[in-house]
């Protein structure tokens, strides 16, 4: 008895114990953001660097995002027709094949692969300079670091990652187009009418509202895990795996909110 | 002038500092010493607010730090040097952006031809040759770098600074080195400085008066001499070691 007693007491300690460190997690990256809004003003500072930000975030991560995307679209291609071949009207594949791509496959998979690659950078990168002091020593410059290091990075993969979502359609529509054709005996007309017949333009809106908050999450988490970091290599370590783990988690999270409050 | 009154400031149950009163006059060079870990660089971090007392408060000219609004505190940074004690230097930046950075009026560091002055006359100031300026921090010796993190410290012209282990890590030949550099900046600039350090001679060098840190709290202070003739075992313990060693360099 007074056993079951003791581990219904561990239970509530752990419950009370992580719910206090999530809440504080929670209190501090709103703190970041507000932090954020306050040094917008100082646009000077983070312009340029931004800029840059942008251009390593965009450019950088297109070869990986078009062989994701034309993959998937590829696969979505094969396996719509594994599916449905016999069963119901050709086109239909091409409206399954657009709409998945531009519902699901291109925000989600180019969220999650810039998860990895940007995700871990920013956290990599601000957790070197916080256990090598070079975040105190700006500071102590009198220079800031949310608006020297947070809101260059945080602006540049909020807005690229709508634009990466932009490319990753284009390409997976077009492979999932070539595999129809290749595989379904599908002609063009019926690829495109296939496409206009199931198409909305809220489903663009849509995907863009969606990337825009998954840029957030891929970018506002990795910085706050990154400033956190303590406890040199081996923190660094800890804070990059964190990072890229949460950020993929709010993804996948956010996917299924938005999708509840904005498709229904 | 600096002044911490009554500061307490713990990480989890470890408490680091316990009330603890200090003050630096102007103009003057306050070695603190203690043992590894007791604290020092948590205590001189107070003084630019880059950690935040649990309690007790912090002065510089009069301001209490811990109540200053960002961009006054960016303002009172700014005539703070600091010196880190691994340099701290910006790795993706050469040693001339490095020290422009430092120059924190916002106006000159906007003027290139100021800035190329100022880097050089910094760069003379502690003893590195002009070709350095186009280095990347991951080229020079650690000597080097943290002769980089001087400059960058000064290149704001500060009124104060702040000088955290500028001697550990390096050869006895380099350690003096950097002493004669904490001196000559202190006359030549006429700058309020803090250095905090375990190394007694080096302490006993530079400083007007010297604070010993222990267990949370300044336990003595003093000219060197009056520590030198003090009878606090403590002091006496610490002292101790370094002074009666004989000098190897």
């Amino acid at each position: 008895m007074a056993e079951r007693h003791s581990v219904t007491l561990d239970v509530r300690r752990l419950v009370g114990r992580y719910s206090l460190h999530a809440t504080s997690h929670v209190g501090r990256v709103a703190y970041l953001l507000l932090e954020m809004v306050r040094a917008l003003p100082e646009w000077r500072v983070w312009v340029p660097r931004a800029f840059e930000q942008a251009q390593a975030v965009g450019y950088g991560s297109l070869f990986i995002v078009g062989l994701t995307a034309g993959f998937a679209g590829a696969v979505t291609s094969l396996q719509t027709g594994y599916q449905f071949t016999g069963s119901i009207p050709v086109y239909f594949a091409g409206g399954v094949i657009v709409e998945s791509i531009i519902l699901e496959l291109g925000p989600v998979l180019t969220a999650l692969i810039l998860a990895g690659r940007i995700g871990a950078r920013y956290a990599a990168e601000l957790g070197t300079m916080r256990v090598t002091e070079q975040i105190d020593a700006l500071e102590s410059l009198g220079r800031s670091a949310i608006s020297h290091l947070v809101l260059p990075r945080v602006l540049a993969g909020t807005l690229m990652l709508p634009v990466l979502v932009i490319f990753a359609d284009l390409v997976g529509i077009t492979a999932g187009w070539l595999a129809a054709k290749g595989s379904l005996e599908m002609t063009n007309a019926d690829f495109v009418y296939g496409a206009q017949y199931f198409f909305k333009p809220w489903d663009l809106w849509y995907s863009m509202i969606k990337s825009f908050f998954f840029g957030l999450a891929i970018t506002v988490v990795p910085c706050y895990v990154g400033l956190s970091t303590a406890q040199g290599a081996e923190g660094v370590g800890r804070s990059t795996t964190a990072a890229v783990v949460s950020a993929s988690v709010l993804i996948l999270f956010l996917d299924a909110a938005l999708a509840k409050v904005l498709l229904q | 002038m600096i002044e911490l009154r009554q500061v307490s400031k713990r990480f989890g149950d470890l408490v680091v500092l316990d009330g603890v009163d200090f003050e630096v006059r102007t103009g003057e060079t306050v070695a603190l010493l203690g043992q590894s870990g007791v604290g020092k660089s948590v205590l001189l971090k107070h003084i630019n607010g880059l950690i935040r007392p649990d309690s007790g408060e912090v002065y510089v000219d009069g301001l209490n730090v811990n109540r200053l609004r960002r961009k006054e505190l960016a303002k009172l940074r700014a005539r703070i040097g600091y010196v880190f004690q691994a340099g701290a230097l910006f790795d993706s930046m050469t040693v001339y952006e490095n020290i422009k950075l430092g120059i924190t009026d916002d106006a000159a560091q906007s003027d290139e031809d100021y800035c190329r002055e100022r880097v050089a006359r910094c760069l003379e100031l502690v003893n590195l040759p002009p070709e350095v300026a186009s280095k990347y921090p991951a080229e020079l010796s650690g000597g080097m770098r943290k002769r980089v993190g001087i400059a960058r410290a000064i290149a704001g012209q500060p009124t104060y600074l702040l000088w955290d282990e500028p001697t550990s890590g390096l050869d006895p030949v380099n350690a003096d080195i950097i002493d004669s550099l904490v001196e000559k900046l202190d006359d030549e600039l006429g700058v309020t400085s803090v250095v905090v350090t375990h190394d007694v001679r080096g302490a006993f060098r530079v400083a007007d008066r010297i604070a010993l840190l222990k267990d949370g709290r300044i336990r003595a202070m003093g000219t060197p001499e009056e520590l030198r003739n003090s009878t606090d075992p403590a002091v006496q313990q610490f002292l101790e070691r370094d002074l009666t060693e004989p000098v190897t360099h």
